[in-house]
């Protein structure tokens, strides 16, 4: 099994950080990850709705440029995940797309296999492949006393993807209590923060942010995990408008999961990219792990 | 001496004729099958018409043989048999060829299914040549009777069955007999007081000069086979003496130790480590729940001994094994409730106010842990309103695809008693409303007139997430209400799951130890579903209950008294046929080698020191063929399914590819069995 890395555009420019520490954490990890040759954006949601075909034959492309070497494409995002998993079994199942699609790569030289690719979102790859028993063995930063809120978002957990309860995952709360964090069992953990709404019907998008921050916030959670670009960004960046819309008071650090168990793993916090996010994270982070931070460093 | 053969083809009204064509293949079997003398079809074979042309033939023709294309076994081959028997013949020169169940029903091509029908006749006309007449076997049947499970049904059957002056060992795992029965305040839809009419008949039964009371104490092997069963049962320790207690129950009032009753009080209640599940037990004799008892962990206590007037504590009992012999075995084993937490988005064992049924049964049974005061988990508040959650787990692709037939009662019911008791406002979110039994469609009108509120909608969550302030520490129970085709939102103090009804964990090792099998679900599969919903394949072992499927208390208790009614016919007729279709063992050529002996499912083959070889007791033997396969000499037969029989049914049923390559019609004889 050889791993072919699908960073995808976000990871690129506004999370930069979900990157920076994925890349950090798979290194600690000590396990490989190739990223993908002159890969192309997947079109995240707009392109679906627009256009099908085209969307898969662009999607497609990634599926195809995975080299023999290797059998598993790992994405980080939950859109991109969710797409290329959609298209690869678009095109097993449904022959007229297929012969489309195939006619589209053949174009540009390529050709694909449904099946020959298993996509993966990153969480499972930890999850799953390296496991509880080598995480648990790299951790020397437990987050012990840190209150975390794991947020599934609505597209990593649809049933297509099966690697957790579609309804009510569980998989990350479980990863995060291997890492001795206080993992909060909030109800809204898989419903969905809004998207692309923000641009649309600002209001409406704000009321499913405002949701999602106040049940995490009820739970007292001293922070929320994301495993999706747009998810960070909408309860980051609208944080403050949403506090103002709502006259609210919410002051919570969204990071993605894999700065955190970077900070477990012993990871610098600068080399996860902490720091980029709005809501400053650093200092809760802190305040809350002082004590074995310090006596870490020495 | 040439074989004279009769085919007969069934045509199953269309269900055959649909898709085989039935009166080709009787024109063909006549004309190129070797040593038909007739050869006919018919619309319904099995009907009186149908024998009797098989018995006139059988007589006329002087017929040596008969073939019938027919249905399964399981269904008529007693009925062809008892013609052949009737016209003379010997029922085991008759064979009877499956186009039905393993032809028609299963292809979709005319042509084809008709060649494949073709060919099983084809075999079986083969196969037949060779039959050998038998003669059956005749047992006695032990009148003693073996009840597995201690609920409604078993408690009926063994009652029946002690009635009729036969005797009964009613064996139960729980320390008392009551079944999930004894666990509910009221049924429906009468709105009986379930322990008023369920305790006359625990006591009866407690009582009853017939039954053999085996409590506290699990099946553990079964031998033998209808008429005569060997049964090991093991009786758990109890700790306390049977005998010598009189269930003055201060050893239970003394006992220090409590522990939640995650059994029968549904982990709504306490109970000791020294118990009886509840006051109307029966028997009333205490058991020493070891893991929590105080003697056990760490040697110190001993109070119930100390004050037991009767001396009747005994630490040091052991599990016991006791062989029992009886005729019959009646398995009433009940069901298990779904775990809800499943479906971890309705927030069972995260949000403290969802319930179970089973917990609410205990909420609000006058005998529970709150008196029957409908509270919440504080103990104290009253619910303003409840939602009741129907199918959970139950039509569910995800769980159990089947209806658990009980819950939407169930959910009226808990609703009168909510409406009752409390001002509450109580909403019943359903899929479908089934009340399709005697007087239950008129109990639901009487709860729609009592202010019930009944939502159309399968919920797809349950959450405290308040989004308005009318939803602030409440359960936000959110559901598409179909009737009006719009997402809504109730906001309750209280939710109640209705779990499935899903078969026993332990209901397949149960049924392998019995030789009895589970349909898919894992209810126990019935002989038939329609004509004989109690028996089972295997002779003498008869299901009732929930075990078999769920139902409700009627149900459970007509099956409990049919599966008696079945035994009591059984007992009075003395004696049960037994296949002569077993295993011989030819003793001069046997080596003694012990390897069939070790072989044998049923332990029906025993060893001979004197002259050293084995010898099937045929008494026992199944006919399963086991030892006729593993014998390195070769000197078993099996009865019925020798090694001439076999191959020649393979020869029939490849008998257009053994045609001489150079004839390419279809009409062709095939070749002969005796010439390969």
């Amino acid at each position: 099994m050889k791993y072919a890395y699908y960073p995808g555009c976000s990871l690129e420019s506004g999370s930069a950080a979900y990157d920076m520490s994925v890349r950090a954490v798979i290194e600690q990890l000590g396990f490989g990850l190739d990223e993908l040759d002159d890969w192309n954006c997947c079109g995240a949601t707009e392109y679906f709705s627009q256009n099908e075909l085209v969307a898969t034959s662009v999607i497609a492309r990634n599926l195809a440029l995975v080299d023999d070497q290797h059998d598993q494409l790992v994405a980080p995002c939950a859109a991109c995940f969710l797409n290329l998993k959609k298209t690869d079994k678009l095109m097993a199942e449904q022959p007229k797309i297929r012969a489309k699609v195939d006619q589209a790569l053949a174009a540009g030289g390529l050709r694909y296999q449904p099946g020959r690719v298993h996509v993966r979102h990153l969480l499972d790859v930890l999850y799953t492949d390296i496991g509880e028993e080598a995480i648990r063995a790299k951790v020397v930063q437990p987050l012990t006393g840190l209150r975390v809120a794991p947020y599934y978002g609505c597209q990593i957990v649809r049933p297509l993807n099966g690697f957790d309860n579609p309804e009510y995952p569980m998989k990350l709360d479980e990863m995060f209590t291997w890492l001795g964090a206080e993992v909060v069992d909030y109800p809204v953990k898989a419903h969905c923060c809004g998207g692309h709404m923000t641009q649309i019907s600002e209001e409406h998008a704000f009321e499913l942010i405002r949701r999602l921050l106040q049940s995490a916030a009820d739970y007292r959670a001293d922070l929320i995990l994301c495993m999706c670009p747009m998810c960070q960004l909408n309860m980051d960046m609208y944080q403050g408008r949403v506090n103002n819309f709502f006259n609210t008071k919410f002051k919570l650090p969204i990071v993605y999961f894999t700065q955190m168990l970077g900070v477990a793993l012993g990871i610098d916090m600068k080399k996860l990219g902490f720091g980029k996010e709005l809501v400053a994270a650093e200092p809760v982070i802190r305040a809350k792990l002082e004590g074995q931070m310090a006596a870490a460093t020495k | 001496m040439a074989e004279k053969i009769g085919v007969y083809v069934c045509h199953c009204g269309s269900n055959i004729a649909g898709k085989v064509d039935v009166e080709d293949i009787a024109k063909w079997a006549g004309e190129n099958l070797d040593d038909v003398a007739v050869s006919r079809d018919y619309k319904f074979m099995c009907s009186s018409l149908g024998q009797q042309m098989i018995e006139e033939d059988i007589k006329k023709e002087k017929l040596t043989r008969v073939v019938v294309g027919a249905c399964s076994p399981h269904l008529h081959e007693k009925t062809f048999r008892r013609a052949c028997s009737n016209a003379g013949m010997n029922p085991y020169l008759m064979d009877l060829t499956n186009i039905r169940e393993h032809c028609s029903w299963v292809h979709k091509d005319r042509a084809q299914a008709t060649e494949k029908a073709r060919a099983l006749i084809s075999a079986a006309v083969q196969r037949v040549k060779y039959q050998e007449p038998l003669e059956p076997m005749f047992v006695d049947v032990n009148p003693a009777t073996l009840v597995i499970g201690g609920g409604i049904a078993g408690l009926q059957a063994a009652l029946e069955l002690a009635d009729a002056g036969y005797h009964v060992y009613l064996v139960e795992r729980m320390p008392s007999i009551g079944g999930h029965m004894a666990q509910f305040d009221k049924t429906f839809p009468t709105l009986d007081c379930s322990a008023c009419i369920l305790t006359p008949k625990m006591s009866e039964a407690g009582q009853h000069e017939n039954i053999t009371l085996l409590t506290y104490a699990e099946l553990e092997e079964v031998s033998g086979s209808v008429g005569s069963f060997k049964v090991k049962i093991r009786q758990k320790a109890r700790c306390v003496d049977y005998d010598a207690c009189t269930g003055c129950g201060i050893c239970v009032e003394k006992c220090p130790r409590k522990v939640l009753d995650t059994e029968f009080e549904a982990g709504m209640g306490n109970r000791k480590a020294i118990y009886m599940p509840f006051p109307q037990a029966v028997p009333r004799v205490p058991v020493i729940d070891q893991d929590s008892c105080i003697w056990f962990e760490r040697q110190k206590c001993r109070a119930c001994e100390k004050l037991c007037p009767t001396d009747a504590i005994k630490f040091d009992q052991q599990d016991e094994l006791i062989d029992i012999e009886v005729g019959n075995i009646i398995i009433a084993t009940g069901w298990k409730p779904f775990d809800s937490k499943k479906i971890p988005q309705y927030g069972y064992g995260r949000l403290a106010n969802v319930y179970t049924s089973m917990e609410f049964e205990r909420l609000c049974n006058a005998a529970g842990p709150t008196n029957g005061k409908i509270v919440m988990r504080d103990g104290k508040t009253v619910p303003k309103s409840i939602a009741i959650v129907h199918c959970v787990g139950s039509r569910d692709d995800r769980h159990n695809p089947y209806c658990s037939g009980v819950c939407c009662m169930a959910s009226l019911k808990f609703g009168h008693l909510v409406l009752e008791k409390t001002d509450a406002e109580v909403y019943s979110f359903y899929i479908d409303m089934r009340t399709n039994q005697k007087n239950y469609e008129e109990f639901y009108q009487r709860l729609l007139g009592e202010g019930m509120r009944f939502v159309r909608g399968k919920v797809s969550e349950v959450t405290d997430a308040a989004r308005m302030p009318t939803e602030q520490g409440k359960l936000i129970v959110q559901c598409e209400d179909t009737l009006i085709g719009r997402q809504q939102r109730y906001p309750v103090d209280m939710v109640i799951l209705m779990g499935a009804l899903e078969p026993q964990e332990d209901a397949r090792e149960l049924g392998l130890k019995c030789g009895i099998s589970c349909s898919m679900d894992g209810w126990y599969t019935e002989r038939h579903p329609k004509l004989d919903p109690v028996a089972t394949m295997t002779d003498g072992v008869f299901v009732a209950g929930t075990c078999q499927g769920p139902k409700d208390i009627p149900a459970s208790v007509a099956q409990g008294a049919a599966a008696a009614a079945r035994v009591a016919g059984m007992i009075t007729k003395g004696r049960v046929m037994i296949e002569p279709i077993v295993a011989t063992i030819n003793e001069q050529a046997c080596s003694g080698c012990k390897i069939c002996n070790n072989m044998c499912p049923y332990n029906a083959i025993e060893f001979l020191e004197d002259p050293g070889v084995s010898r099937v007791i045929t008494a026992l033997c199944k006919g399963c063929g086991t030892c006729v396969a593993a014998c390195p000499a070769g000197v078993i037969t099996g009865a019925h399914f020798n090694n001439k029989q076999i191959f020649s049914e393979i020869e029939g049923i490849l008998w257009d590819a053994l045609q001489p390559a150079d004839d390419s019609s279809p009409q062709a004889e095939p070749v002969p069995a005796s010439a390969s």
